[in-house]
């Protein structure tokens, strides 16, 4: 048996974690070195306006995958609520339509419309499931394939061909590269319907729904719902990250908090460790980053370690943030008209139609926030009141769209955008205004900041065609290594990308192992 | 504001005036008699100005001058522009110290070479990169990362290039009185006349030679300057163009990026673009320095003998090679080309640099050139032995000895 050697992971999210303790498990030392007080990244819980919880970032678990929960022993279902997770899409007249997994429903929903759903979503399940091979591996090589790479390849053209079928896989082929706004423009009549379908596609994106790519953005949404691990976990997102923590902390894994890596050392084209701001020295046989791409090879490694093209494209991945995040804390349920407070539990979406999300985009582009904001809301009180002191409640909204480099800068804007959200859900729910304690608005600056992403955006990167794969988070720097021997990536800007997923913590574990550079 | 000041952000240069005239160019047009001019970096520039042969014979025996204002010139400071210009180039740039010059190249990822040029160490940590080709995109995008200024200074710094035996005692009896003292690649200053002069010891001739640099406002001066020695009959003093430049430059075995081979940059073919192993220029790469751009790829590619190398052939006979396909035996295995090839008047032989297939990293036993000539517009074949050389065809003692031989 080899000896022991050291890992440091530069950065404690859940990726970090999940990487952490697959090598753990394997029987190497690692230690995890986390700039925020507690581990978990983006998947946290955090306290505001004193005695309310909500999740800091991400607020919804889309999919965290059922082979890491097995692998690691990870069990989240006493985090989940009885009822399945479904969408409403919020109408003006108090027409919602309810999307769940397989069925839609809605006053105004024509029956050859919720037949098409249910054919629809089949079908896209069907594509979805056919890239796991692609998903759950470290994506395959064009070039110098080694055997491993033809088998991953191998395996995913078996999938889309016999797991589909020809049929199928000619449709597939057919809408994989186009935007979700043609598709849902052939499948459905509904507009409602159509602007809720288009919603996931672009969500957390700098897209639209006529922006080329959606289709596939909307299919990596779908995988996750293949993972049937969709929920609002209770307690927020940090009740993930803490069964995270205890699994890696189980499985042998030092954690130390509170400690920012300011440089990843290089000696001769080798990572040998880290220095801390400290200026304390960790030293190590390889270092493994849960950071961005950007942050990792620009700052902690630095360009004149690396070749002057290769930063270029660093420096060009898309990953500025479209999203904002805002917490309400409420002194009374919000009186959403035409649904029931056991139906707030649900997801409530502000997509009315597909126009709708296209026009709040088209702001963005220009630098712009959105004047009619795509809206993410939940109230996680509802199911657990344990959030929030007796009788109030806490809205947490993911608010769609505003671009990191806004025009003129956020300072003078914040108020202006926080304005426009709190319109925008007083328009489904008259008396939310009223029932405001205090609120709390995270741009993607305040993201950047708080979360160490540069860029502030969810997923490290957009999930476009152009950065995902062999080519996530760019050529020269796929398969979680990186140029520098011994640094390997395994955030979210590795492939499969972001979402708390799991796969690219555990994709990255994987090819660390399979690398030898652990002896 | 009147609609009209945008013009002033706009290039001078008239789009009627298809080359940029160089500030020596009233000059230029006087001493050049045949008109032949040709295009350097979009500067008006004489091939020929009077007769080819005696433009050499300037250079190898007397004194040529010869504009070197359209070279690209760029200005790297800050308090970077070192750790900046050593992760740029394949050479320890740590070493080169204030006033010295030096010959550099530099590779993109891959470790293909990008161009070749050399890198001015004007004072302490303030740079000029003069190269070949045009290279601001790239040096602007080698500086992700640094606090460093790039400023191309092409048109703001007049220079001429004056070469030969007699360049020194001429350009001493011009005024410039301590240019004896400068070693090879040495740069020195002085005030002359209220002109600034920069002068560095260094060519493209592998002759004795200085470049001399100057205001451009004060270039018509430098000219004038320069010519009264002539003018007073002490020495035979000629202008000379890009056509007897090609030619001492082959005999000197510089290579010319871009018609040697293709640059990095320009190659489309995967195969068309050359490292500075197979260009010879190994001894450039410095493997032990901090990373630079190409390194990892230059590691790799040092593992293994290079399949392909630039190198210097003698060629026998009196035909000229030109173009002529290179072949392992007569009428054998094609195994490369000749990029350039001169007929040296001095040498009195055929010299050409030729890309060449290496088996096995070893050069060809017998390497043949089958070159196609005309006899009264008769195209005719025929067969020459080609012999490489291991130094450079023309290499005199002089170019190096300090101070310089008063001819």
């Amino acid at each position: 048996m080899t000896k022991p050697v050291s890992v440091v992971l530069v950065g404690g999210g859940h990726n970090g974690l999940i990487c952490a303790t697959y090598l753990a498990k394997s029987g190497y030392d690692v230690q995890i070195l986390e700039a925020r007080e507690s581990v978990g990244g983006g998947a946290s819980s955090i306290k505001f306006g004193g005695d309310y919880t909500v999740s800091g970032l991400a607020h919804i678990l889309y999919g965290l995958n059922t082979k890491v929960c097995k692998d690691l022993g990870l069990d989240i279902s006493a985090l989940k609520s009885s009822e399945p997770l479904n969408t409403i899409s919020l109408q003006l007249d108090g027409n919602h339509i309810t999307l769940g997994l397989e069925a839609v429903l809605g006053e105004m929903i024509s029956s050859k419309d919720q037949q098409a759903y249910r054919t629809f979503k089949r079908e896209f399940r069907g594509y979805a499931e056919a890239l796991e091979p692609l998903m759950m591996n470290t994506p395959p090589r064009l070039k110098d394939m080694d055997r491993k790479d033809k088998f991953t390849l191998a395996k995913l053209g078996w999938s889309l061909r016999f797991g589909l079928g020809a049929k199928s896989m000619r449709e597939f082929l057919r809408v994989g590269g186009i935007n979700i706004y043609d598709v849902l423009n052939e499948v459905f009549d509904n507009s409602a319907l159509k602007g809720a379908v288009s919603f996931d596609a672009v969500l957390g994106q700098h897209m639209g729904p006529r922006t080329p790519n959606t289709v596939l953005t909307y299919l990596q949404r779908l995988w996750g719902e293949c993972q049937d691990t969709q929920m609002i976990p209770k307690g927020g997102m940090g009740k993930i990250s803490e069964i995270l923590e205890k699994a890696a902390i189980d499985a042998g894994v030092k954690i130390r908090t509170g400690v920012k890596v300011k440089k990843i050392c290089v000696a001769h084209g080798h990572s040998d460790g880290v220095v801390l701001e400290s200026g304390e020295h960790v030293e190590a046989s390889i270092v493994v980053s849960n950071a961005d791409a950007k942050t990792t090879l620009l700052d902690l490694v630095g360009a004149p370690q690396l070749d002057a093209m290769f930063c270029n494209r660093v420096n060009s991945i898309r990953q500025n943030g479209d999203v904002a995040k805002l917490h309400f804390a409420l002194n009374d349920l919000p009186n959403f008209k035409g649904l029931s407070p056991q139906e707030l539990q649900h997801r409530l979406i502000v997509a009315p139609d597909m126009r709708y999300v296209e026009h709040a985009f088209n702001h963005s582009k220009y630098g712009e926030f959105s004047q009619h904001p795509v809206l993410e809301i939940i109230i996680p009180t509802i199911g657990d009141s344990a959030s929030a002191p007796e009788g109030h409640h806490i809205m947490s909204v993911s608010a769609s769209f505003a671009p990191y480099d806004l025009k003129g800068g956020w300072s003078d804007s914040r108020r202006a955008f926080l304005n426009r959200v709190i319109e925008t859900i007083d328009q489904y729910a008259p008396n939310f205004s009223s029932s405001i304690v205090t609120s709390d608005l995270l741009t993607p600056l305040d993201i950047e900041e708080q979360y160490n992403i540069a860029g502030g955006h969810w997923h490290h990167g957009e999930l476009s065609i152009d950065q995902s794969f062999m080519m996530r988070p760019v050529h020269g720097s796929a398969q979680y290594q990186t140029p520098i021997k011994g640094l390997y990536l395994c955030g979210a800007a590795t492939h499969p990308g972001g979402g708390i997923t799991g796969m690219p913590g555990h994709n990255a574990a994987q090819r660390i192992l399979s690398s030898g550079d652990l002896g | 504001m009147s609609a009209f000041d945008v013009n002033e952000n706009v290039s001078p240069i008239n789009f009627k005036e298809v080359l940029q005239p160089s500030p020596f160019q009233s000059r230029i047009d006087e001493y050049g008699i045949v008109q032949e001019w040709m295009s350097w970096n979009g500067y008006k520039t004489a091939r020929v100005f009077d007769t080819l042969a005696s433009e050499y014979f300037a250079i190898r025996s007397t004194c040529g001058v010869m504009d070197l204002t359209p070279m690209e010139k760029y200005r790297i400071s800050g308090p970077d522009a070192l750790t900046y210009l050593n992760r740029l180039v394949t050479r320890d740039i740590t070493l080169l110290k204030p006033n010295r010059v030096t010959y550099v190249i530099w590779c993109n990822d891959e470790g293909k070479v990008l161009d070749d040029g050399t890198v001015f160490h004007l004072q302490n940590g303030d740079y000029r990169l003069c190269s070949q080709h045009h290279q601001l995109d790239w040096l602007l995008l080698s500086s992700l990362g640094f606090d460093v200024t790039i400023e191309k200074e092409t048109h703001d710094v007049a220079a001429l290039a004056v070469q030969g035996p007699t360049s020194c005692a001429a350009l001493m009896e011009a005024g410039l009185v301590d240019i004896d003292r400068l070693k090879p690649f040495d740069i020195g200053y002085m005030t002359l006349n209220g002109m600034e002069l920069m002068i560095s010891r260094t060519g493209f001739t592998g002759d004795l030679g200085y470049e001399v640099w100057t205001h451009p406002d004060r270039a018509l001066d430098l000219w004038d300057l320069i010519f009264s020695v002539k003018e007073q009959g002490l020495f035979d003093i000629r202008p000379t163009g890009l056509g007897a430049l090609d030619m001492v430059r082959i005999e000197a075995g510089f290579i010319m990026p871009g018609d040697d081979f293709n640059t990095a940059e320009t190659a489309v073919r995967a195969d068309r673009v050359r490292s500075p192993y197979e260009l010879g220029l190994g001894w450039l790469v410095d493997l032990e320095k901090p990373y630079f751009t190409g390194k990892q790829a230059l590691i790799a590619e040092n593992t293994e003998p290079a399949k392909q190398r630039l190198v210097r052939l003698v060629v026998e006979g009196n035909k000229p090679p030109m173009d002529a396909f290179l072949y392992d035996q007569k009428g054998g295995s094609r195994i490369g080309t000749i990029k350039s090839c001169v007929w040296s008047p001095i040498l009195k032989t055929n010299v050409a640099l030729a890309d060449i297939e290496f088996q096995k990293g070893s050069a060809p036993i017998e390497i043949w050139a089958e070159i196609y000539y005309q006899k009264e517009l008769e195209w005719r074949a025929t067969w020459a032995r080609c012999n490489i050389s291991k130094k450079p065809f023309w290499a005199h003692p002089r170019s190096s000895i300090t101070p310089p031989q008063k001819f």
